[in-house]
């Protein structure tokens, strides 16, 4: 009877071959198939930014376009399309000089064409306004005194006066800039001490004497140094003036650029690899050190890598203890509940808010509440004397607690998942040693934890760092030249609003007026703010890796 | 669980066909058990004839609805090695983690009964649990070394007391680790993670951690369970060495190790102590046949 329940009975198999789905090869192509699209996407796109960024400052050949019609110009080749549909192919020129031509651009047919040159003394000038310009070079002048005469003789000259011109022409902008800005900031410091006595006590006649006094003698002191300023950015301007290089453009125009107005100039045609690489690294050198200027579609963005840096520190700051301590509370304090699976739910449906929401929230609450009560307690005279708030309005500060806001919840999520991670055994052996349950968090539980919620940090930063929307509403602003840290007292001004890279992409690329000129600069920022975003995550990795190897163990 | 040595299904008659009664099975009272009876432990007079240093008395746990110790009053000799074995879910563990209240942490444990740690009650409600745990060192089934060094590992204990003064910690640390036969393979690298140390070098580290605060009781709940047979092999001489100089309570699975390592040996089953008293008595010549039936391996 149980040899019956045994009996062998032959395995029914349908072919000699196991089949297409328990091999599962087409599942590996699919899987693998995916993952490569996703990687040439990613690639696909940092690469074309890297190579748009990258290349915007290489100097390009000017040509000349000798027009069938008659005419000629002088640009840079921007694109080129081909015949398609009846249109003739054609070519985008940058032709520069807007003073003359009315554009920067202009598309040309290729058979209007009668012939094209790359002229060797074809000269590309950046200048302080006005943008671009292409010309030859004639002669150098100073005053009513020729210098120099010919192309060759004139650039020869222009080389050598160019940059004892241009240091002196920087001299008075920070002279203008910085020296007497801080005057003007004494000059109101001491006109709000004067309000500020007022305000603290009306009937005290003696403390407001002494803080008149004390305007008045700030008053003279700005007085007399705002004459040696006047004398000696005179004097520098006065050395500048007459120095002019004259230009006539392929179009026979004659143009005289005053010599303090060129920031840069070079001849492409005539140029070397090395010197190519030169005029790179010095526009890059602009680039990365300078202020804006042109309505930021030129010039550098210094003060937007400034702003993008610290707030992006400030905000991992802020969001780091906050983001670790309601993690801590929620896993290891919060008794399991329906409250408590409310409160995860609620922090995870937070990210996804839009980030606007949390602008128009740092607005109303951060500026507009917080700022007014500090502004109303503390920097009550500046707002009573020029009814302008310090505090009561976007800043550095408001921004970084707006995005701290906005990264919290990546950051409580993260860190609930790294103390998840930690062993319960070792929270047992810490226990069982005699430890309290604090002690057991500090000591053991953290410092294991510690990897994880770098992790979500780095999560939160790289989300924070590319954030525009939110931003716009909490003082980020098209043109913030003052940096938040200088050496006027008290040295850090959290209440100043900042420039930001993220911003600028949008401003200098949908805000711009010359919209097509400022295009490859959009791709150097964004360029920028790629490359920043992974230094920063990059040195957080570091931290990380160190962190893991102190930590947490290789064994079982 | 089910006591394996029911009388075989496929046979009804055979004790029909002999005419008398089965000599009695050995594990009768095991049966009982299962079955949902009381039965009274056997306790050696050996036992009761030790000064004891942790008496459990008329102890009562329950997970939630189900009870997981019924009853277990035991002493545990001072400075002896008591080894707690049985098979599986017998609540070997659960006793262990009872006796320095790490059952606290789960939210569902409910307990009647006592137990006395040198005459202090352990359950009474003014007991400060910090303060009890600081009076008992314990080392777990899988090593748990803490992520920090060596040194820090062994003092930690006294970090969390606030002893900072380095002479005092240097020679806790030393001692420790001699105690724990770990110190000539450390002494070189105390101040490097203790995690880069072998498995077995870990568990002695565990150890080392558990006796620097001068527990007045050891307790070891598997501690070789996780170890090759040499790193076993070497924890289980650490485990000779402390004998007579710290009361230990060890649970194990392996009756090699319970015969080799302790003085006395309890043995469990379902959350009963069936019987209780010399290690060379429970393995030689147990009172019971159950006990018996276990050490030799015929269950379990």
């Amino acid at each position: 009877m149980s040899s019956d329940r045994f009996r062998a009975r032959p395995r029914r198999l349908r072919s000699a071959h196991s089949s297409l789905a328990a091999q599962g090869e087409p599942w590996v192509w699919f899987t693998a198939g995916s993952l490569a699209t996703a990687i040439a996407l990613i690639v696909g796109l940092l690469g074309y930014i890297a190579w748009r960024g990258a290349r915007t400052f290489w100097p390009v050949p000017l040509e000349r376009l000798t027009l069938r019609a008659g005419g000629d110009t002088l640009g840079e080749v921007t694109e080129r399309e081909a015949a398609a549909g009846g249109q003739p192919a054609r070519l985008l020129l940058r032709v520069a000089n807007f003073e003359l031509t009315g554009r920067h651009f202009e598309w040309f047919d290729e058979p209007a064409i009668a012939a094209t040159s790359r002229p060797e003394w074809a000269t590309a000038v950046e200048r302080l306004e006005g943008g671009r310009f292409h010309g030859f070079p004639q002669r150098l002048v100073h005053g009513d005194e020729v210098v120099a005469e010919g192309p060759e003789e004139a650039w020869r000259a222009f080389e050598r006066e160019h940059p004892p011109v241009r240091r002196r022409f920087r001299q008075a902008l920070r002279i203008d800039r910085v020296e007497r800005g801080d005057l003007q900031r004494q000059l109101r410091a001491a006109r709000l001490a004067v309000v500020q006595a007022g305000l603290d006590a009306p009937g005290d006649a003696a403390r407001r004497g002494a803080a008149e006094a004390a305007e008045k003698a700030v008053v003279a002191r700005v007085a007399a140094e705002t004459q040696r300023l006047d004398v000696e950015t005179a004097r520098l301007r006065e050395e500048n003036a007459g120095w002019a290089l004259e230009f006539r453009t392929a179009a026979d125009d004659a143009v005289r650029l005053p010599l303090d107005q060129i920031v840069r100039a070079w001849q492409p045609n005539r140029l070397s690899l090395t010197g190519k690489a030169g005029v790179y690294l010095s526009r890059w050198g602009e680039f990365l050190g300078d202020d804006p200027r042109e309505a930021n579609s030129a010039g550098g963005v210094f003060p937007a890598i400034w702003g993008t840096v610290a707030m992006t520190l400030i905000m991992a700051l802020l969001v780091a203890p906050f983001g670790v301590l309601a993690a801590l509370y929620l896993k290891e304090y919060a008794g399991r509940g329906p409250i408590t699976t409310a409160v995860r739910v609620a922090i995870n449906n937070l990210a996804g808010v839009p980030s606007i929401v949390y602008g128009a929230f740092g607005l109303g609450f951060f500026c507009y509440g917080l700022g007014a009560g500090i502004d109303e307690l503390f920097f009550k005279a500046s707002l009573v004397a020029d009814s302008q708030p310090t505090f009561g309005t976007g800043g550095l500060l408001w921004a970084s607690l707006t995005l701290a806001l906005l990264t919290l919840p990546v950051v409580i999520v993260a860190t609930e998942e790294a103390l998840a991670a930690v062993p319960n055994s070792m929270r047992e052996g810490s226990y069982a040693c005699g430890a309290g349950k604090w002690q057991t968090i500090r000591r053991i539980v953290l410092p294991r934890a510690l990897p994880g919620i770098m992790t979500g940090l780095i999560l939160a930063m790289a989300r924070g760092a590319g954030e525009v929307a939110p931003l716009m509403l909490v003082g980020v602003k098209k043109l913030a030249l003052d940096l938040p840290i200088d050496g006027t007292f008290p040295f850090v001004h959290p209440e100043r609003e900042l420039m930001h890279l993220a911003y600028l992409i949008y401003d200098v690329g949908f805000q711009s007026p010359n919209a097509q000129a400022a295009q490859p600069m959009v791709f150097t920022i964004t360029f920028l703010l790629v490359a920043i975003i992974a230094l920063l995550n990059m040195a957080a990795i570091w931290i990380r890796s160190r962190l893991r190897k102190r930590f947490v163990s290789q064994q079982f | 669980m089910q006591a394996p040595t029911e009388p075989p299904r496929d046979d009804p008659a055979a004790s029909d066909r002999t005419g008398d009664p089965r000599p009695a099975a050995p594990i009768d009272r095991l049966v009982a058990v299962a079955a949902g009876g009381e039965v009274a432990a056997e306790v050696h007079d050996a036992v009761r004839q030790e000064v004891p240093v942790l008496e459990i008395d008329r102890f009562n746990l329950w997970y939630g609805a189900k009870q997981a110790l019924h009853r277990i009053t035991m002493p545990i000799p001072h400075n002896k090695v008591t080894a707690l074995v049985g098979p599986s879910g017998c609540g070997k563990s659960t006793l262990l983690r009872s006796v320095n209240r790490l059952n606290d942490l789960v939210q569902s444990v409910r307990i009647t009964g006592d137990m006395r740690l040198n005459g202090d009650s352990i359950y009474d409600p003014r007991m400060d649990v910090i303060e009890l745990r600081k009076r008992m060192g314990m080392v777990f089934q899988k090593p748990n070394p803490f992520p920090m060094s060596i040194y820090e590992n062994v003092v930690y204990s006294l970090r969390i007391d606030g002893e900072n003064s380095r002479p005092v910690l240097d020679e806790v640390c030393e001692l420790s680790l001699r105690g724990a036969a770990l110190w000539d393979e450390v002494k070189d690298r105390l101040h490097d993670s203790a995690l880069g140390l072998s498995g077995g070098q870990q568990q002695r580290l565990c150890i080392a951690r558990a006796i620097a605060a001068e527990p007045e009781v050891l307790l070891l709940d598997e501690p070789c369970s996780a170890l090759d047979p040499i790193a076993t092999g070497k924890v289980e001489d650490l485990i000779q060495e402390l004998r007579g100089r710290y009361s230990v309570l060890i649970v194990t699975h392996n009756m090699q190790q319970a015969s080799r390592t302790s003085d006395y040996t309890a043995f469990m089953y379902l959350g009963r102590l069936i019987e209780y008293g010399p290690t060379t008595d429970i393995f030689t010549k147990p009172i019971l046949r159950e006990t018996e039936a276990y050490v030799t391996g015929r269950f379990g």
